[in-house]
């Protein structure tokens, strides 16, 4: 698709074309200058818009940290979960009324620390949601703690001789355990981005996104990495596009170049196909496949 | 930002021109915007908004493409484009014969 | 007769454990979701629903831990399923995180526990009832729980209903108080014709989809509810929010969400009461128990009353909140409350605290692994007549 062609929604000389989709009594959001939240948001919403999937089918669950507020502020159905919940909130959701587009937007800490079991399940199962992890490389909400993918020799508040476990490849990971969708992009990218949010909402199975944002207020500034406009120009002038890289190489070294790009895409059932197709298989006619969720109208 | 090679149709589209609309005391003033308009329509302002950071002044409208990268960029959805209203009868990039 | 033509509810009698009896009350409340991991001594109820679910239309996932049963949950029951998991001590420790989630977004859905020894990994296989004061503070910061404790598998099947019917009712987690040795009983279980379940229906918005507010409560302080998918474009947060459900982290808001979460239980607590009565009128002593105790407490009454003591018997259903009232009654008007349970004295504590001097309170402790021998009680009641 050529990127010139997204029809994001168009503004009037009043109104930000996106002011429909967000929470504008909540605004201004908490997210603090120069970092890249609010740019995955407009590149969410335009994709969401671009996909045509009806409005109230798509959902939105979050976890906590500064990406955790993100469902605060789409205006959809939007949950706000507990710490590391965000994957299996979403599962329940998903499954219980399969006809939502669940998707989750959450921090790296989020949903590879705390809830890197959710994660990894959801993959393997091949669970139809779509994750978008915003990367900031360590915990911001509760300033700049280090993280499962803080690069080693990058500082953080609890790493204050600089850190030296090895991080997490999150495209690697999924793609290992079963995701079906895999890409990397950075806040720079935002027409990428948004093609492959927009992908990654069409597509049928477990899609993840890493999205590599910047953190000047402190993952940037203990790194002495300047703003966040300084990180988008490294990102700028070190991103290598390449698509369906192998994910092993994937890795992100401290402030070395950075691979981005869509890595995998494929067709595979999901969980519920593949629930729906076992159960059929062993019980014939008396399977029942899932009534859905109570209707408001009959359940009186 | 230049062109790596002249389009070789570039003198005879037209580009489309929009409007860039600021608005100015949402802004945090991360200067995306500004550092990424292809066409540096934009500078920082000399004034201050509320929050206390230079929101991007519309130096150069004429320039502007409505290319939406700004609007794109800002992690504020303080900054967008609309479509100029003369060019908005015709489709924008279609070939300008005339010119 | 297969399940399609016979309808989900299994009416008739059967010969249940209390496990099974819990997934088919499940069933006939119409809880259609199940998320749950394996764990003694709860696994059967798990077990049964994966079985039948397929075969009735409902959806069973065994989620990686207990931390994403529970959340998922609580996804389902906003997206408009009636949903529950299951799990004993250590699990029910996992979820405790949740079930914070579950109160301040007020969501309704059922949490069985089926109780065994702890602390720790402790004894699986064996019985306990030293969860009691988990179920009601279990996780972190103030609330209000309702909470329930069956003492036969008939009663697994009824109050699994009734479980479903408060937290529908009140918006909140219940927990369902079973033990090892009521969900390993098999006896004798009638299920009732499907139209004579009494199965409340979720508390529906039904006004203007563009006026809902989450958070603004109706007359008895809960507030209604809609499921995600249906464009109300809510935003749902375990933060402390106001009745919009937008974060407002202050003291003046917390002030007003907390209190209600608490106000909207200790306000109704006369509505949610259930308790059974026996001779207490006259009575010198009264045995207050629940669960597995109050079965043995029985023989221990009959035993006394065959001495000439004059014993009532108050036996508790509604566990939480505490049926404070009755007991600052009774302990005006007996001698002695004893208490049986299989713990060092958890609900005791609340016994004690509710009769605030007025009669005198003894505990009949047990450390778990088995229930009381019956004599103890005896001795307890014994000793407590004089």
């Amino acid at each position: 698709m050529n990127p010139n062609q997204l029809v994001i929604g168009r503004g009037t000389a009043d109104a930000h074309p996106m002011e429909d989709f967000l929470r504008m009594d909540r605004m201004p959001h908490i997210w603090c200058s120069t970092c890249g939240l609010g740019t995955c948001l407009t590149a969410f919403i335009a994709a969401a818009r671009e996909s045509a999937i009806p409005r109230e089918d798509i959902v939105v669950v979050s976890g906590i940290g500064c990406t955790g507020r993100a469902a605060g502020y789409l205006k959809y159905d939007s949950f706000h979960t507990t710490h590391g919940r965000a994957i299996p909130f979403a599962t329940g959701l998903k499954i219980a009324n399969p006809r939502l587009k669940v998707c989750i937007i959450s921090g790296d800490g989020d949903l590879v620390s705390i809830g890197g079991n959710h994660l990894i399940h959801a993959a393997r199962r091949n669970m139809d949601l779509t994750v978008i992890c915003v990367n900031n490389f360590n915990y911001a909400m509760t300033g700049g703690q280090a993280g499962p993918t803080t690069p080693q020799t990058a500082q953080a508040t609890t790493t204050p001789y600089g850190a030296f476990e090895r991080p997490f490849n999150i495209p690697f990971l999924v793609d290992s355990c079963g995701a079906t969708y895999v890409a990397r992009w950075t806040a720079l990218h935002v027409r990428q981005l948004t093609i492959s949010i927009k992908e990654a909402l069409l597509h049928r199975g477990f899609s993840f996104i890493e999205v590599i944002s910047p953190c000047p207020t402190v993952y940037g500034r203990r790194n002495r990495l300047g703003s966040g406009l300084d990180l988008m120009k490294f990102y700028h002038d070190h991103s290598i596009t390449k698509n369906f890289a192998s994910t092993r190489e994937c890795d992100i070294r401290y402030q070395q170049d950075i691979i981005v790009g869509k890595f995998v895409q494929k067709e595979e059932p999901t969980y519920l196909d593949s629930m729906n197709e076992q159960m059929k298989k062993a019980l014939g006619a008396k399977f029942v496949p899932y009534i859905g969720p109570m209707d408001p109208a009959k359940d009186v | 930002m230049k062109y790596w090679r002249k389009p070789l149709d570039a003198d005879r589209r037209k580009a489309p021109h929009g409007n860039v609309h600021v608005i100015f005391e949402r802004c945090k003033g991360c200067g995306f915007c500004i550092a990424y308009c292809p066409r540096q329509v934009l500078e920082v302002s000399t004034e201050y908004n509320r929050k206390g950071y230079h929101p991007p002044v519309v130096a150069h409208p004429e320039k502007c493409v409505n290319c939406r990268l700004c609007e794109a960029l800002c992690p504020e959805f303080a900054i967008w484009n609309t479509l100029d209203e003369q060019d908005a009868q015709s489709e924008p990039g279609t070939i300008n014969e005339n010119r | 007769m297969n399940e399609k033509k016979r309808g989900p509810v299994l009416t008739g009698a059967h010969y249940l454990d209390g496990d099974h009896a819990c997934a088919e009350g499940a069933i006939a409340a119409g809880c259609r979701f199940m998320a749950g991991y394996p764990i003694t001594p709860s696994t059967e109820v798990a077990e049964r629903l994966a079985e039948r679910f397929p075969k009735i239309g409902g959806t069973f996932i065994q989620m990686e831990d207990e931390l994403g049963s529970i959340a998922a949950v609580l996804g389902a029951a906003w997206a408009g399923a009636r949903a529950m998991t299951v799990t004993s001590g250590p699990g029910f420790s996992l979820m405790m995180e949740n079930i914070g989630l579950g109160v301040m977004t007020e969501t309704p859905c059922v949490v069985v526990n089926v109780q065994r020894g702890g602390p720790s990994t402790g004894l699986p296989t064996l019985t306990g009832q030293q969860d009691m004061m988990q179920a009601r503070w279990g996780s972190h910061g103030d609330y209000e729980i309702i909470a329930l404790s069956p003492s036969s598998p008939q009663e697994c099947f009824d109050l699994t209903i009734a479980c479903f019917n408060l937290s529908e009712k009140y918006r909140v987690p219940v927990m369902f108080m079973m033990d090892e040795c009521v969900g390993h009983m098999t006896e004798k279980v009638v299920v009732p014709p499907a139209d004579k379940i009494d199965a409340w229906p979720r508390r529906w918005y039904r006004g203007p989809r563009d006026k809902y507010l989450p958070y603004e409560p109706d007359k008895d302080g809960v507030p209604p509810m809609i499921r995600a998918g249906d464009d109300h474009r809510v935003h749902i947060s375990g933060l402390t929010h106001d009745q919009r459900g937008y974060p407002i982290i202050n003291a003046e808001c917390q002030q007003l969400c907390v209190s209600r979460l608490a106000d909207k239980i200790r306000d109704n607590a006369d509505d949610l009461m259930m308790i059974r009565e026996e001779q207490l009128r006259g009575a010198d002593v009264v045995v207050v128990a629940y669960g597995i105790s109050s079965r043995v407490a029985t023989k221990a009454i009959a035993d006394a009353r065959k001495k000439g003591i004059k014993v009532g018997f108050l036996r508790l259903i509604t566990v939480w909140p505490f049926p404070e009232k009755k007991i600052r009654d009774l302990a005006g008007k007996v001698g002695c409350l004893v208490m049986p349970e299989i713990n060092l004295g958890q609900m005791y504590r609340e016994m004690e605290r509710a009769a605030a001097g007025r009669c005198r309170t003894m505990l009949v402790p047990h450390c778990g692994g088995w229930v009381h021998n019956p004599d103890d009680i005896l001795k307890a009641i014994i000793e407590g007549s004089k």
